[in-house]
């Protein structure tokens, strides 16, 4: 009988320094059995172990097309985070996945995209726009929205002037704060969608802080997209990954089985609704 | 394994004498079974090991009310004339706390990760009731039958067979009949017992069920006999003095999600998960890491956990559930809304220990009746 708890072992092949506080490492399973059958979809996770710290969810950031090299891009914010910024390239950790259904990408083919993100650079949907660019016959428009709260906050700032600079992309940037090196807009993030070139029949993807998600799903919605063509990846406490431990229970949904990433109609009844 | 049906319909029920109960240990024990069965121990009914059928409790009784648990004894020669105490069968099932894997680190850095290594006792429970059965159920679908089956919880399901014995004395707390899940057993069992003043209407539910019982070459039941078992489980549901609703709550819960009882309800609730930890159903654990002094292994534990306690919504710097109120909608809505999303039913047996065991008497059919009374 395999355990879905026992994690596998992996290396760090590479550590990158994203931010003061983000970080990404590239995982690889050291047995090479494993390394060959493991697959998985974007936008689903990874349970990552720390020796002696614990475990923790992470999305799964590279290309699913290269199923042997893993990228997890973590922001430092609790215990096992911090124990994992601490590690270097050639050291150990623990991984068992992948966990929980991802991004609609293969219902997207042959459609406009909209990707929607807040907060610190959204690691889950940069994901997402690599994969679309790297399959460009296959998709239509890119919308690329982001808002956060200081200009300095957003990583990967290059990448998002390249994306700018491609045919049939268009980036829309807010920061609450700006600065004297922010060509983007000023202002709250729901300010930039009436800028958005949003064609019925797209596809939309949402991730970031819950409320921002809330104004965004609206506001799609609001601007002729289906609901049921608006995805959203939400956060609980996972610890179990498996749908057992009972903390990331959303309504009637397990978010480590049913989601992350959810389709809006499923979430709206309780999405606004403090509590859970 | 186990059957649905309640008894053999080709092979009569049997009567056991009370003064043979020891023979139906012994044939357990020789079965390679270790009985496990009810005893008083901290004032209070426990399962625990026996090996004696005169260590069950005679004469015992439990009375139970809104925040109150007390044994009493009489002079009855009855040794299952209690309703449950605070276990179920989740504890033998459903450890409250266990390692599930070791990782060690050798000296190079590479990480190794042991499965922990368990002794799976073969467990004969005797003295299991129906709502705990129906418990029972949910808890196998929960570890057992979805995507990924829980090795732990498999390995003791394996090794448990049941004896249950239909209840005859509910408490004050209990209202199993109108959640349908008793008062007689009909699934879930391996022998299921009624017990009489003089001995036990015996019926096997399962092919090793039916082995145990034709070794002890009983009589046949008789039909008087039967007929007071009948009318001893009928008098027990009548007993019964609370219900829940048996219509599917989960619309009117989630209707009433501003509902100022929840807040009511949250002035008298202390948070305390004493609820949860009774509950026969309630599945959430944490897990936690547990690491050795010598930096080379490390324990990877889970213990129960509950949905009222501040660490169990947390995630990345906020609480999703910072109060009593929501806490308590959460658990609320879950047992008797969402679990039917989940496992196509209610997520209450009708036990009624969170009731007795709350410390301050909430009484979940009195709150769930009140937050959906305008939507019946």
């Amino acid at each position: 009988m395999t355990n879905p708890y026992l994690p596998l072992e992996a290396r760090i092949v590479e550590r990158v320094q994203e931010s003061p506080s983000i970080f990404t490492l590239r995982l690889q399973l050291t047995d090479e059995a494993a390394r060959n059958t493991y697959r998985f979809d974007a936008g689903q996770f990874n349970m990552v172990y720390v020796h002696g710290a614990g475990e923790v969810p992470i999305s799964i950031v590279s290309d699913p097309r290269d199923p042997h090299l893993l990228d997890h891009t973590i922001r430092k914010v609790g215990r096992v985070t911090s124990a994992l910024a601490d590690l270097e390239a050639g050291d150990r950790v623990g991984l068992r996945g992948p966990f929980g259904r991802g991004w609609p990408l293969e219902r997207s083919r042959g459609r406009d995209v909209a990707i929607v993100t807040g907060g610190l650079g959204c690691a889950p949907v940069v994901a997402v726009i690599n994969y679309i660019l790297m399959r460009r016959e296959h998709f239509g428009r890119l919308t690329v929205i982001q808002g956060v709260k200081h200009a300095e906050e957003l990583i990967w700032r290059e990448r998002y002037a390249y994306w700018q600079s491609l045919p049939d992309v268009q980036v829309l940037l807010s920061a609450d704060h700006g600065g004297p090196l922010w060509p983007w807009h000023v202002g709250r993030v729901t300010e930039v969608f009436e800028d958005a070139h949003l064609r019925p029949g797209s596809v939309a993807m949402i991730c970031g802080p819950e409320i921002m998600m809330q104004i965004a799903a609206r506001q799609l919605a609001a601007r002729g997209i289906a609901e049921d063509d608006i995805w959203v990846s939400m956060e609980r406490n996972m610890q179990c990954a498996v749908g057992h431990c009972g903390h990331c229970q959303f309504g009637p949904d397990f978010v480590c089985r049913q989601g992350p990433v959810f389709p809006y109609p499923r979430i709206k009844p309780l999405f606004s609704v403090k509590g859970f | 394994m186990l059957n649905k049906t309640n008894g053999n319909q080709d092979q009569p029920a049997l009567f056991l004498p009370r003064a043979s109960l020891q023979r139906l240990l012994d044939a357990l024990r020789a079965a390679g079974w270790r009985c496990h069965g009810p005893t008083v121990r901290d004032g209070a009914i426990l399962y625990g090991p026996i090996s004696r059928a005169d260590e069950l409790p005679r004469g015992v009784h439990a009375d139970q009310a809104p925040g109150s648990y007390r044994v009493r004894e009489s002079d009855s020669p009855r040794q299952f004339a209690w309703a449950n105490g605070p276990q179920a069968l989740k504890p033998l099932l459903f450890a409250p706390r266990e390692t599930l894997w070791r990782a060690k680190r050798a000296p190079d850095g590479a990480l190794r990760f042991e499965e922990s290594a368990q002794q799976t006792q073969r467990i004969a429970l005797i003295g299991a009731r129906a709502c705990d059965l129906a418990a029972l159920a949910l808890q196998d679908k929960h570890f057992l039958q979805g995507r990924f089956r829980d090795p732990y919880y498999a390995r003791r399901r394996e090794a448990l067979f049941i004896v249950a014995v239909n209840c005859s004395h509910p408490a004050d707390t209990c209202f199993c009949a109108s959640t349908g899940d008793g008062p007689r057993a009909t699934s879930g069992f391996d022998i299921a017992l009624s017990e009489l003043d003089d001995g036990f209407v015996a019926e096997a539910a399962a092919e090793r069920g039916r082995a145990i019982l034709d070794g002890l070459a009983l009589a046949p039941a008789s039909r008087a006999q039967l007929a007071q078992a009948a009318a001893e489980s009928e008098r027990a549901a009548r007993m019964q003095k609370r219900t829940l609703p048996s219509r599917n709550l989960r619309d009117a819960l989630f209707r009433n999600l501003d509902h100022p009882r929840w807040s009511d309800v949250a002035q008298r609730c202390l948070s305390c998960g004493n609820c949860t930890s009774v509950c026969p159903t309630c599945f959430c654990h944490a897990e936690n890491e547990v690491p050795a002094l010598d930096g080379v292994e490390s324990a990877h534990a889970r213990e129960w956990d509950s949905c009222f306690t501040r660490g169990h919504s947390y995630l990345a710097g906020f609480t999703v559930r910072p109060d009593t109120r929501t806490r308590y909608r959460q658990w609320l809505t879950h047992k008797l809304g969402s679990w039917h999303d989940q496992f196509g039913r209610s997520g209450c047996t009708g036990c009624g220990r969170c009731i007795a065991w709350c410390p301050v008497g909430i009484d979940i059919t009195e709150e769930a009746a009140a937050i959906c009374a305008e939507d019946a």
